[in-house]
């Protein structure tokens, strides 16, 4: 496997969902690779980063909304009926 | 109130229930719209005709999620729309922000070490919005697929339903949305290392 293979399978590698005996390639190129280990965790540290965003999505402090728009939404579905 | 109750009262026509739903669930979908389309004026716009459209459908709600899930799912798909009939600035190729290789297969310009980011809130407050803005750099059929999946949190035959594309192609894009951002932070990662 050369670095460039490897990062097509990073997704997959990641995700746990390499099956085993491309894992077992994936991970020899990684034991004598420093570089692919330096970029198998920055890409770590990005997805890191990704979920911490996607969290910060699902319980993120309500934003203030202009009452203008929540009027305009009541006031379009009146009209609409 | 339960969930049943209030889908009765919104079925009955109840103007209380309504406003009731509309300030209860308006504001993060404010805030996904805002991601999505990353212009005040369009998300606002965005936002409303999710709602419309919801009321519209809610006879046809049939209970498999929350409501609140299924509003988000109508206004991520209002968001999209308008995102399609907006003229789209140049932007980058995804080639271009994708690391390069030699013929062997080697990068042509090893990778380094990241440095180790702190663990308190101001640093990683930082951190984030540090990717936030470089995901805005991405470009959008890219930045869409990533949005939705590792942001929004949406499975990837939702998000292959939403953006009219098959799971395949999702998942592809995906992972090059993702190397694409490495690729992006990959200086300011190095240049704190550095410093």
């Amino acid at each position: 496997m050369t670095c460039q293979e490897l990062a097509d399978f990073i997704i997959d590698y990641v995700d746990g969902t390499l099956p085993d005996d491309e894992r077992a390639t994936f991970e020899k190129h990684l034991a004598m690779c420093p570089s692919c280990i330096a970029y198998i965790k920055s890409y770590r540290t990005c997805q890191r980063v990704l979920d911490d965003l996607g969290c910060e999505a699902k319980d993120e402090v309500p934003c203030e909304v202009p009452e203008e728009l929540i009027e305009a939404i009541l006031k379009a579905r009146k009209a609409s009926k | 109130m339960s969930e049943e109750a209030l889908l009765e009262r919104l079925r009955a026509g109840d103007d209380d229930a309504y406003a009731e739903f509309v300030r209860d669930n308006s504001p993060r979908m404010l805030a996904v719209a805002r991601r999505l389309l990353r212009n005040e004026e369009d998300a606002r716009d965005a936002v409303q005709e999710g709602f419309l459209s919801a009321f519209k459908a809610l006879e046809r709600f049939a209970g498999g999620s929350k409501l609140s899930t299924w509003l988000h799912r109508i206004v991520v798909n209002a968001a999209l729309m308008k995102l399609r009939t907006k003229k789209r600035k140049p932007e980058r190729s995804i080639e271009d922000l994708l690391p390069g290789y030699k013929e062997d297969g080697h990068p042509q310009e090893f990778f380094e070490a990241w440095h180790e980011t702190g663990e308190d809130a101001a640093s990683r407050e930082e951190e984030r919005s540090l990717v936030r803005k470089q995901i805005d750099e991405l470009p959008d059929n890219y930045r869409n697929v990533l949005l939705l999946r590792d942001i929004e949190g949406i499975d990837t035959g939702e998000t292959a339903a939403l953006l009219g594309l098959t799971p395949g192609a999702v998942k592809t894009r995906l992972h090059r949305a993702r190397l694409a951002l490495r690729q992006l932070l990959d200086p300011y990662f190095r240049e704190v290392n550095h410093g």
